[in-house]
């Protein structure tokens, strides 16, 4: 059964059994690595994607429920680097073996899109779902707050930065 | 140390053809192997350190595993001190597994025991100054000046009289074309420009995009992706296996037995992962199916009761304690650990007839080749090993179990094969941190002085399953690190090791004997502080007076911290002190625990001396990653044995630490001793467990003597 969902703006069909974590399709149908494997249960986050905007665990999420959906993963946050979070985790450089940052900026994005300015507690709530075992956690804290600050210096608004340049790049992938 | 000028004898440098590439090529020359890689007609690049091309970047050959650990960014700074290069263009790859990059410390090519910068200390240096001399020839020549009017600065050879410049890639052919220098002359520290400074990752724009390749991500035209199903009980094997319900799941190619389980082969991860679910294996179990934790450590207390194999001896222990004023003695404990990288466990292989290609997350590329060479049937020559990305390493990725796998399946299916580890699988076939029980007893004088010391450990040994032939007469150095080289003025020491051999495989785990050593220790001599009626600090203060750099640390991080003075209500200190790798590091943990006994570690102070720093940006990241890394063990999980098998599973039952659980760490360097950089991969994270439970104590006036904390233990 063929399902179809875009991601990164391209539309996509693929025939696989429609139990099949997302994040599977991602990887090996679709070949598209950045998204990484941690545990398979939801627990370490280091598969997180964006589904209709929502940050979501790809490896519990069956291709089938994704049908019709939008799909934003690390490789289409920004065409070059130039998501604030991107931007922010570069200027504070934030990753050591690097294998859990795309979940963690993904996460990163996700909440700053719906709190442009999270305090030090919300942001150890959102992201406490993302686990580092190099342990950039404080960096990681101190980037999310320089996006923030990035997203303000910018424009002060709510949130529709973070949201318009998702969008913008999924639009742009498109083409 | 004065200008250090060095004849290049022991490692001749030589030029190379890169394959495909012009330009300069420096590399590395082993006296006594020179016909060995000329008559093996090695691939061109075999030897290669720098390449400076025509277009003016300098690529540099990164012959150490980057795990997080920061060796593409501070190596290549290490070339670039002595280049004189533009930093900006300087680019970094993978070296193959070849000889001329050998671990001197390791005798094989490998990353691990802290040693990649002090390995590379003096050669990389080396290297750079080589070919900047050369660099500076090809200018004078084609210029017709002398070359001692000519200096190298960013990238460009300048002639000052003149006024004259060029770019190193315009030199680049030209300089190719010149002799190797006898001699380079190294800068001394005083004129360092590019280390000691917090230069940025080279590695971080790929890391936050997904461009960055792990193993995991390898992929090969036509290849097949696998999952192994292993007996969970270690030892044991397959009796019965029925595969025909996993052979009808969609996708799946093929099942087969090898050497670790057996092999389900697919057309995806997921596909080989459904059709492992529907394998139907009956275990022979072996010997071990009924082994406990409790029972290992039953066994350890039992050996414990006779006299072990001394590791250290000082005076007469024994006696001085039985004329002691005070006594104090305790037995502690601490669990066997999981590695947990996130990425799990994986390995690309290629085996073909002629030879194999591995694509693979390893820390050591020659065992990884010569296992592709023995089960391909080849030379390890024809082992071509790409290094890629690891996803954390931690002593895990030097075992070469998911090569074996990987080349086995991929041998079988005469095709490229990926071997794939579930997060299951990693936590339960790991090679573990051993678990370990010590008995401690140290006597005091009449001033709170101590007199005596002894330590009786009791574990297996970590070489009994990596390398055999390094335990010598029922002695492994790494099971009485941290007591074997104790710093503290004590006249009367004694530490023996009681080798315990047992079924949970072993291996070397982030900081090896110190991450359980450094926090029995620590503990101990908090309590002898406690016993003396002194200061923690104070106490250790007084015992290190003769070991000035472990003192320096331990006076950095209280003076930092603000050791004694006041704290905000509720909040508790601790501090430990533990050399490891060469590298000294104290840190004081400050926290507080709630009704419930859960403990918050808030904020960490570290003081760090690991002689000169390269890069301090990643020595701190380096510090904060040996804390979090401590703290799992301190605080979360452990790894216990039932019915042979490890109960453990994924990141629910095994937990690791999470941002919520975070402290605030402040990370200090001293640089006030000028010597040849050691490690900083490990040495952080054996003082944090007794920092912290020293703290505990602190809190509570509990003392706790096993690893990790539970709020139970305190009731």
């Amino acid at each position: 059964m063929a399902i179809r969902f875009t991601v990164n703006g391209k539309p996509q069909t693929v025939d696989v059994d429609p139990n099949m974590p997302l994040l599977w399709v991602i990887r090996d149908t679709l070949n598209m690595t950045g998204t990484k494997f941690g545990c398979g249960l939801a627990l370490c986050g280091a598969c997180t994607v964006h589904i209709d905007g929502e940050a979501t665990r790809s490896c519990i999420t069956p291709v089938s429920s994704v049908e019709g959906k939008k799909i934003t993963t690390i490789e289409g946050l920004s065409p070059d680097n130039s998501h604030p979070v991107q931007r922010a985790w570069i200027e504070i450089d934030v990753p050591q073996c690097g294998y859990c940052q795309s979940g963690q900026i993904m996460s990163a994005a996700a909440l700053l899109a719906g709190n442009p300015h999270p305090t030090d507690a919300q942001i150890e709530q959102a992201m406490a779902g993302n686990i580092c075992r190099c342990g950039t956690y404080q960096r990681i804290k101190e980037a999310i707050h320089r996006a923030a600050a990035m997203h303000r210096e910018a424009a002060p608004a709510t949130g529709a930065e973070f949201d318009r340049i998702e969008q913008g790049v999924v639009a742009g992938g498109a083409k | 140390m004065s200008v250090m000028t060095t004849r290049i004898d022991r490692r001749k440098f030589l030029k190379t053809g890169l394959a495909g590439a012009t330009g300069l090529i420096i590399g590395f020359y082993l006296p006594g192997r020179h016909e060995v890689l000329m008559a093996d007609a090695a691939p061109a690049d075999l030897n290669a350190f720098i390449h400076i091309s025509p277009e003016n970047t300098v690529t540099i050959l990164v012959a150490r595993s980057e795990m997080g650990q920061g060796v593409a960014t501070s190596l290549p700074m290490l070339v670039a001190e002595e280049l004189e290069c533009d930093w900006r263009e300087i680019r970094f790859e993978f070296a193959p597994a070849a000889r001329v990059y050998f671990n001197p410390h390791m005798h094989s090519q490998g990353t691990g025991g802290s040693t990649s910068i002090n390995s590379s200390w003096e050669p990389l240096r080396m290297a750079g100054a080589t070919a900047r001399e050369m660099l500076i020839a090809a200018a004078a020549q084609k210029w017709g000046v002398d070359a001692s009017g000519c200096r190298a600065q960013a990238g460009e050879v300048v002639h000052a009289a003149t006024k004259r410049r060029a770019t190193y890639g315009s030199l680049a052919e030209a300089a190719a074309k010149l002799p190797v220098p006898d001699e380079v002359k190294l800068k001394d520290y005083a004129e360092f420009q590019v280390i000691g400074k917090p230069f940025k990752r080279l590695d971080v724009h790929e890391k936050v995009d997904g461009r960055a390749r792990f193993g995991i991500d390898s992929r090969r035209p036509g290849m097949y992706h696998a999952v192994v199903l292993r007996c969970p009980v270690f030892g044991g094997k397959a009796a019965k296996v029925n595969a025909s319900k996993a052979k009808s799941v969609r996708g799946v190619k093929d099942v087969f037995p090898i050497s670790s389980g057996i092999a389900v082969v697919a057309d995806n991860t997921w596909n080989a992962m459904e059709g492992r679910r529907a394998l139907d294996v009956e275990w022979d179990e072996g010997p071990n199916a009924a082994v406990t934790t409790a029972a290992i450590f039953e066994r350890f207390s039992q050996a414990l009761e006779k006299p072990g194999v001394p590791a250290k001896t000082v005076g007469d222990a024994a006696s001085s304690f039985s004329r002691a004023v005070k006594k104090v003695e305790a037995e502690y404990r601490a669990p066997y650990e999981a590695h947990a990288t996130m990425e799990p466990m994986n390995c690309t292989a290629d085996v073909r007839e002629d030879g194999a290609e591995l694509w693979v997350p390893t820390q050591f590329q020659t065992s990884s080749q010569a296992v592709a060479a023995r089960i391909a049937g080849v030379r390890p020559e024809q082992v071509k090993v790409h290094t890629t990305f690891l996803g954390g390493g931690f002593g895990r990725r030097g075992e070469t179990d998911f090569v074996m796998e990987a080349c086995e399946v991929s041998k079988a299916m005469k095709a490229p094969a990926q071997v794939t580890w579930s997060r299951d699988d990693d936590t339960q076939h790991d090679f573990y941190r051993p678990a370990a029980l010590i008995r401690l007893s140290a006597g005091l004088d009449a001033s709170g002085k101590p007199v005596s010391f002894a330590a009786h450990i009791a574990c297996d040994s970590v070489f009994r399953w990596a390398l055999p032939s390094a335990v010598q007469n029922g002695m492994d150095r790494t099971s009485v690190d941290g007591f074997s080289d104790i710093p503290y003025d004590i006249p009367n020491i004694l530490v023996d090791y009681q080798l315990v051999p047992g079924p949970v495989p072993l291996g070397f785990w982030r900081s090896v004997g110190c991450s359980q050593n450094g926090f029995f220790r620590e503990c101990f001599i908090d309590e002898l502080a406690v016993a003396a009626g002194k200061d923690p600090y104070e106490f250790r203060r007084d015992l290190l007076r003769h070991s000035p750099r472990d003192l320096g640390v331990l006076d950095m991080a209280a003076d930092k911290a603000g050791w004694g003075k006041p704290l905000p209500h509720g909040r508790y200190r601790g501090i430990a002190v533990v050399k490891g790798f060469d590298t000294y590091v104290a840190e004081v943990a400050e926290l507080s625990l709630d009704a419930d006994r859960n403990v918050k570690v808030h904020r960490v102070v570290a003081a760090v001396d690991l002689g000169q720093p390269v890069n301090p940006a990643i020595i701190e990241q380096q510090v904060h990653s040996g804390i979090v890394y401590g703290l799992s063990q301190t605080l979360k999980g452990e790894i216990t044995i039932d019915k042979g098998r490890v109960e453990q599973a994924n990141f629910d039952t095994f937990e690791v630490l999470r941002m919520t659980e975070m402290p605030h760490v402040d990370v200090y360097i001293t640089t006030s001793h000028r010597t040849p950089p050691t490690g900083m991969g490990e040495p952080a994270v054996p003082p944090i467990a007794p920092a912290v439970f020293n703290a505990i104590y602190a809190a509570t006036g509990k003392r706790l003597r096993r690893i990790p904390y539970r709020p139970g233990d305190l009731a």
